[in-house]
């Protein structure tokens, strides 16, 4: 049986696999992870750490590299402005 | 403060064969690397799902590295580095980030290879992804199963991630690759000298006959869905004609470049992109080695071969059966640089209002004019974002033929605190007290 | 081929700017750089445009220079990221607020806006500063700027204006002739070196190199208002020998802090140290502990060029050379983004033999060297 767990992103409740990454369940989601200088959505391009553009807020830290993160109850997950 | 014979940064292939390489003749050794386990890239772990048919190559090497004595630290990143023998590493934790410093009498620099991005218009939306960044995605728990999926840009990685994205049940409608069919007929010609990379290109090949596979095509354009700024289509060209794809998702990259970053810092010289070394992976800083992608684009087996001979030659030893197969995977390397070497059309990719800096959303047309990286940088700001050029950097080379100049730390955004820890100190801080001015 | 009416050396803000004022006169102007524009101390500049008191000609200085900055603020390009934050000088104890109200009555006698915050306004104007702290004094008039669009700014317009610019080295300059890296020799009435610290062309220049670290963080908007600088800045800064840091941050416009500062004398290796990163760092945190946490994109060095008085060189080189084709717009420490344009007018006033709006005198070359020549007569 998989286990499950649930965490919060934008405010809204989502259960997501354990082992699932904070990007994976932002684009789950269907949510961005961060909004662009330019005020674009964006979301995880390289998957691998390098790029930044899966940076959100975690539990109030602005910045953290989502596709990096696994997640973890009751995280609260929000897009970086 | 940690001190180790041998440090490994890097535990991919390349870093798993030279820490076990050097492990087993008993040297102290440590790997770090900046995911929460082994593999690197090509070996990336699923951290979802249940038990797959496993990768029994992958999981010998890993069961081999965890059996040889070798310490593997995972979660670090690091971001500085001195030739004298030092690594300086911060790690995020669930109670903040705390900072480590490594000294080493043998370095071997094993920091692999990422995606090559070219901007074209509209590869800014969500639904476009690197394609190894959309596999790494996957494994990290992003579900495919149902989605249409387009796999583009060059490079054997390819026809893995489609193979990959299809058993994972996305519908791959079609992979485009951008090198012409002659080029990569040659290429193929030349795997019969090796029939086991055949053998694992056809078994690439036999998982997606219902994907159409199209050389010589490339896409120009990821096209908006009228509802909001997601993918919905790709534009795409094969030079003459131009037609339109429906698409969930565009798993889209060109080839690969090195990690360079950290051999830059601690003063190894290079041969064009790539770090110099010699048949035992010395580079030309004393002690310090490089192994896998950052030595040339090879592929697995040149990273695993190149990794043991790198661990061996730590331990003063090297074996002339491990040199034989170096050399002939420096000639695939050579191979397919040449299969998948980009065609000049990509030159013109971008359009001017065409985003090229996306950290700081730094469009083409202001990028023109400058008289090199640093003026453009300066004026610009592309590249100043937390990616530190990672992504505009190689798209810059290729497009303008600019090379980034020099390399400061830190080679990744860290907290400030990683800064300025002492020598001896192995954690931050984490309290607000005042500290006591030194005197 | 007609002589130029003058050649600059150097394209960072303080050549640049002269560039632009020589240019706006109708003069035929060539500019001189040989290697990437603004790449030098102005890419290591924080930016701050500051009235600084610590004489009287550097306040008559920057509060001229400042003014200027003020007046063309609404026609900066948006590149240029002109805001006008206003500094915050910091007290941290009592003995510090004496020196602000004392500072305070002398800004007022100057013109110069400058107000008094108690512990409590100083809360209020910045609430990540920590709790204890005495007050300050805020300079509203302050700016801020992002340097190399500045100096890239002035320069496109010297460039519409007429003036060429000359992608070389320039290996020699005297008695009206540069020789450039490419071959070229150009000819000129006035040759101005704004060179920085590169004091190759006149090695009797009197500047000494004072090295410098900056960090820049990631966009945390509204973690920062003002530009704030400790008042031991100033200790840091009038010391003429040893290592130094003192506290001073600045918000840009991206929302990322920009953080000083450090001096060095005699050190000209431009990778960042180790440990004096580390003590800057450790006073930043003791003002603003949040800081610790903030993610740091980049560190760098740069180097300041200082001359002993501290007051920069505007003016004929006579004194230091015999040459009369020569004149210095250089030496201007950590305050070469606020006096550039001041330094222009100062120096395109002394070209032309017109009055200035301040007394140029205290910043003329010839100053530095009258007891060495009284010493050789």
């Amino acid at each position: 049986m998989r286990e499950t767990l649930s965490l919060t992103i934008n405010g809204a409740s989502r259960q997501v696999e354990r082992g699932t990454t904070v990007a994976a369940a932002m684009l789950l989601a269907e949510q961005p992870c961060r909004i662009s200088v330019t005020g674009g959505p964006r979301t995880a391009l390289c998957g691998m750490g390098i790029c930044f553009e899966c940076r959100a807020v975690v539990n109030g830290v602005p910045h953290r590299r989502t596709c990096q993160l696994l997640c973890e109850q009751d995280m609260a997950v929000e897009t970086n402005p | 403060m940690t001190r180790t014979e041998v440090l490994v940064v890097g535990a991919g292939p390349a870093g798993i064969a030279a820490a076990t390489a050097a492990a087993e003749k008993r040297r102290s050794v440590i790997v770090l690397d900046d995911n929460p386990s082994a593999g690197g890239q090509i070996w990336r772990g699923a951290t979802v799902g249940g038990p797959r048919r496993a990768d029994t190559q992958r999981q010998r090497a890993i069961e081999r590295l965890q059996r040889s004595g070798a310490h593997l630290l995972a979660g670090r990143c690091v971001f500085s580095a001195d030739a004298s023998g030092t690594v300086q590493t911060f790690e995020e934790t669930a109670s903040g980030s705390v900072a480590e410093e490594f000294r080493f009498q043998q370095l071997v620099l094993a920091t692999g290879a990422r995606e090559r991005f070219l901007p074209f218009p509209g590869w800014t939306l969500p639904g476009v992804f690197g394609a190894g960044g959309l596999q790494a995605l996957v494994k990290g728990g992003y579900p495919v199963a149902g989605k249409r999926v387009v796999v583009a840009g060059t490079g054997p990685l390819l026809l893995a991630v489609a193979a990959h994205l299809a058993k994972d049940g996305a519908v791959v409608s079609s992979v485009l690759e951008q090198a012409t069919l002659a080029q990569l007929a040659a290429f193929a010609a030349s795997l019969w000298e090796d029939p086991a990379k055949l053998v694992q290109a056809a078994r690439f090949r036999a998982k997606l006959w219902k994907t159409s596979y199209r050389t010589g095509c490339w896409v120009v354009e990821a096209i908006a869905a009228t509802a909001g700024p997601r993918l919905a289509a790709v534009r795409v060209t094969d030079g003459a004609r131009t037609w339109i794809e429906r698409c969930d998702l565009l798993a889209c990259g060109y080839h690969l470049v090195p990690n360079t970053e950290l051999a830059a810092l601690v003063g190894c010289r290079f041969q064009g992109s790539f770090v110099q070394v010699d048949d035992a992976q010395r580079t030309s800083v004393p002690n310090i080695f490089c192994a896998g992608e950052p030595t040339g684009i090879a592929g697995l087996d040149a990273a695993l071969v190149q990794g043991e001979i790198a661990g061996l030659a730590c331990t003063r030893r090297s074996d002339a059966s491990l040199q034989k197969r170096a050399a002939k995977e420096h000639a695939f390397a050579d191979r397919m640089e040449k299969a998948f070497a980009l065609r000049p059309e990509l030159h013109s990719l971008p359009r001017p209002d065409t985003i090229v800096c996306r950290c700081e959303d730094v469009r083409y047309d202001s990028l023109r004019g400058h008289t090199g990286w640093t003026d453009a940088k300066l004026q610009t700001r592309c590249g100043m974002g937390p990616c530190q050029g990672r992504v505009c950097g190689p798209a810059i080379e290729h497009l303008l033929g600019w090379r980034p100049v020099s390399v400061r730390q830190p080679l990744f955004p860290v907290p400030l605190e990683a800064l300025c820890f002492h020598d001896g100190t192995t954690e931050m801080s984490k309290s607000n007290e005042p500290i006591e001015e030194k005197a | 081929m007609k002589p130029f009416d003058v050649l600059i050396v150097g394209t960072g803000i303080v050549g640049s700017a002269v560039a632009r004022e020589c240019a706006r006169i109708g003069w035929r102007v060539g500019v001189i750089e040989g290697g990437t524009p603004a790449g030098g101390a102005t890419a290591a500049g924080m930016g701050h445009v500051v009235v600084m008191d610590d004489s009287p000609a550097q306040l008559a200085l920057t509060a001229y220079s400042r003014s200027l900055w003020q007046q063309e603020s609404a026609q900066l390009p948006k590149s240029v990221e002109y805001e006008g934050r206003g500094t915050i000088w910091v007290a941290a104890d009592d003995e510090e607020m004496a020196d602000v109200r004392a500072r305070q009555s002398l800004y007022d006698e100057a013109g110069v806006q400058a107000r008094v915050l108690t512990a409590a306004d100083l809360a209020h104007e910045e609430p990540n500063l920590r709790a204890g702290l005495a007050g300050g004094l805020l300079v509203p008039g302050d700016g801020v700027v992002y340097p190399p669009a500045a100096a890239g700014f002035y320069l496109a317009e010297a460039r519409r204006l007429g003036a060429e610019v000359f992608f070389a080295r320039a290996l020699s300059a005297s008695q009206g002739q540069v020789l450039l890296s490419d071959g070229e020799g150009l000819v000129a009435e006035r040759i101005v070196l704004a060179v920085g610290t590169e004091c190759d062309l006149l090695p009797a220049l009197p500047i000494q190199k004072r090295k410098g670290h900056l960090v820049i963080t990631d966009r945390y908007p509204g973690f920062l208002h003002h530009q704030l600088v400790e008042l031991g800045y100033l200790k840091s800064a009038h010391k003429i020998a040893g290592d130094s840091v003192a506290f001073n941050i600045q918000p840009r416009q991206t929302g990322q802090l920009l953080l000083g500062s450090s001096r060095q004398y005699g050190n000209e290796e431009p990778r960042a140290d180790a440990e004096i990163l580390r003590r800057m760092i450790e006073r930043a945190t003791e003002y603003m502990p949040g800081l610790d946490k903030l993610s740091v994109l980049r560190v760098w060095t740069g180097f300041r060029a200082a001359t002993a008085d501290k007051l920069p060189l505007i003016g004929p080189a006579a004194g230091l050379s015999d040459d009369p084709s020569l004149w210095l717009a250089a030496g201007f420490e950590g305050l070469g983004i606020t006096n550039a344009p001041g330094a222009a007018r100062l120096l395109v006033d002394g070209m032309l033999r017109r009055a200035s709006a301040i007394d140029a005198a205290p910043y003329l070359p010839a100053r530095l060297m009258e007891p060495a020549r009284l010493a050789r007569a």
